[in-house]
């Protein structure tokens, strides 16, 4: 039933969003632009976010304030490991994305990190010259197949998405995700559902850590913080999902000419 | 050559040798700002005499008008010219409390300019790395620098990890007015209320 309702799902967004294989870059481009994706359900976003906001003063800011005092190569290692959990999705999308290369580069990595690197604790693969590990995830191969975002959604807990990305996260559990596979999904004798939780825990203290004095910069400068953590979410997600570096703002200069002309 | 033609000649090599003498190249007006920010940071003064300090600095080397009306989006062209007075006003008092005091938080930060990419005859992007510390990591900020006037470069956008400061900013302004029937007066009050806590 909860298979029916996934596909179902995933199949009213597909036609929803009307799915272009063929589209190019700039298509992509207009499809994630982060003012147009929509807040359709603001209000009740806005609720979330005071509860997510409220969660992390009583949770993951305490802890975060500790976490980060540790030593940077304790520091490093978590993250390292972590982003080596997180190339078991990267690589099927990798896949999806019709990137062999990198998914040969990334399964490389992954082996070479997880045996010599101690459960990925060190970046074997970047010292001896692997390329930089860019993160892929099934709502950034959504988007490259021409699916729009939809709506902005704030979840629970997880924070900020959309509802192409919230949907495409369910794959994770619906067998795209080999952790969760090897964790809760089957009984192994090696590992349990405690493991993959308590990753994903640590992961979301790893990212408050890495962006504490942002995020609190963030918030007290803000006129609306719900609104500047929107944008900058949707900024980072178009970012991603065109696997650029270039600065994308620079590619709408409209609004810029406009003052020049004035 | 007559007496005068020589004399016009000498002005105009003149005024070109000094226009070119007096042009700066974006890079440089990145790193010299940098400088300037990092040394107030590193001085041993009170917090707000440091936002005091880069306040002066944010005048002359940021575009603040220019983002400011940026960051209306299309509201600006509904506003007259007494609203866009007073809006230019109340956004520089916004701008330059938040700006001044986000960059106090820092204390003797390490900014290292190393490129630039010359987007057309008016931009810039100028890149730049922050020095990661024990608690934080590196940090790629690129600097877009608008060079209509050579002599007087100005800022217009900070973009952080390729997230745009002034986009941002933009895209919060809009929320504000949609969530308040576009009433620009809600905007005023907004940042008035900013600038004075």
């Amino acid at each position: 039933m909860f298979k029916k309702l996934i596909f179902i799902s995933l199949s009213a967004i597909l036609i929803a969003f009307n799915v272009n294989a063929g589209s190019d870059g700039e298509l992509i481009l207009k499809k994630n632009q982060p003012a147009d994706v929509k807040d359709c359900f603001e209000k009740l976003n806005r609720v979330t976010f005071a509860f997510n906001q409220a969660l992390d003063g009583v949770v993951f800011k305490p802890v975060a304030s500790v976490y980060k005092k540790l030593p940077s190569p304790i520091k490093s290692g978590v993250g390292n490991s972590l982003d080596n959990l997180s190339s078991l999705v990267t690589i099927p999308n990798n896949i999806l994305q019709g990137d062999l290369k990198k998914a040969g580069i990334n399964t490389g990595r992954f082996i070479i990190n997880t045996t010599v690197g101690i459960l990925g604790f060190i970046d074997v693969a970047q010292h001896i010259g692997f390329s930089e590990y860019e993160k892929e995830d099934y709502g950034q191969s959504l988007a490259k197949l021409g699916v729009g975002p939809g709506c902005y959604l704030v979840l629970p807990v997880l924070g900020p998405s959309t509802v192409r990305d919230t949907t495409a996260s369910f794959v994770n559990f619906m067998g795209g995700d080999a952790w969760y596979n090897v964790t809760v999904k089957n009984d192994t004798q090696y590992f349990t559902d405690i493991d993959y939780y308590s990753s994903r825990l640590t992961s979301g203290i790893d990212f408050r850590a890495k962006n504490y004095d942002s995020i609190e910069n963030l918030e007290k400068n803000s006129l609306d913080f719900y609104a500047s953590v929107k944008s900058l979410y949707l900024q980072d997600r178009q970012q991603k999902i065109l696997n650029t570096n270039t600065v994308v703002d620079t590619q709408d200069d409209s609004d810029w000419e406009e003052i020049e002309n004035k | 050559m007559s007496i005068k033609k020589k004399v016009l000649a000498l002005i105009i090599l003149f005024t070109l040798n000094f226009n070119s003498i007096q042009a700066i190249e974006p890079d440089v007006f990145v790193q010299s700002t940098v400088n300037r920010a990092s040394q107030i940071l590193s001085k041993n003064i009170s917090k707000d005499e440091k936002m005091k300090q880069l306040e002066i600095i944010a005048k002359e080397t940021v575009d603040i008008i220019g983002i400011g009306f940026y960051s209306l989006g299309s509201k600006r062209k509904e506003l007259d010219n007494n609203q866009k007075k007073k809006y230019s006003k109340l956004f520089e008092e916004y701008f330059l409390k938040s700006f001044s005091s986000r960059l106090a938080e820092y204390t003797n930060p390490e900014i290292e300019v190393n490129n630039k990419e010359v987007l057309s005859e008016n931009y810039t992007i100028v890149s730049s790395v922050l020095s990661g510390t024990s608690e934080r990591p590196e940090v790629k900020i690129d600097w877009r620098v608008y060079t209509k006037d050579t002599k007087n470069p100005l800022i217009r956008d900070l973009i952080i990890e390729g997230l745009s400061l002034a986009r941002t900013q933009k895209e919060e302004f809009s929320s504000i007015l949609n969530s308040n029937d576009g009433d620009i007066n809600v905007l005023f009050e907004t940042l008035e209320e900013f600038s004075k806590n």
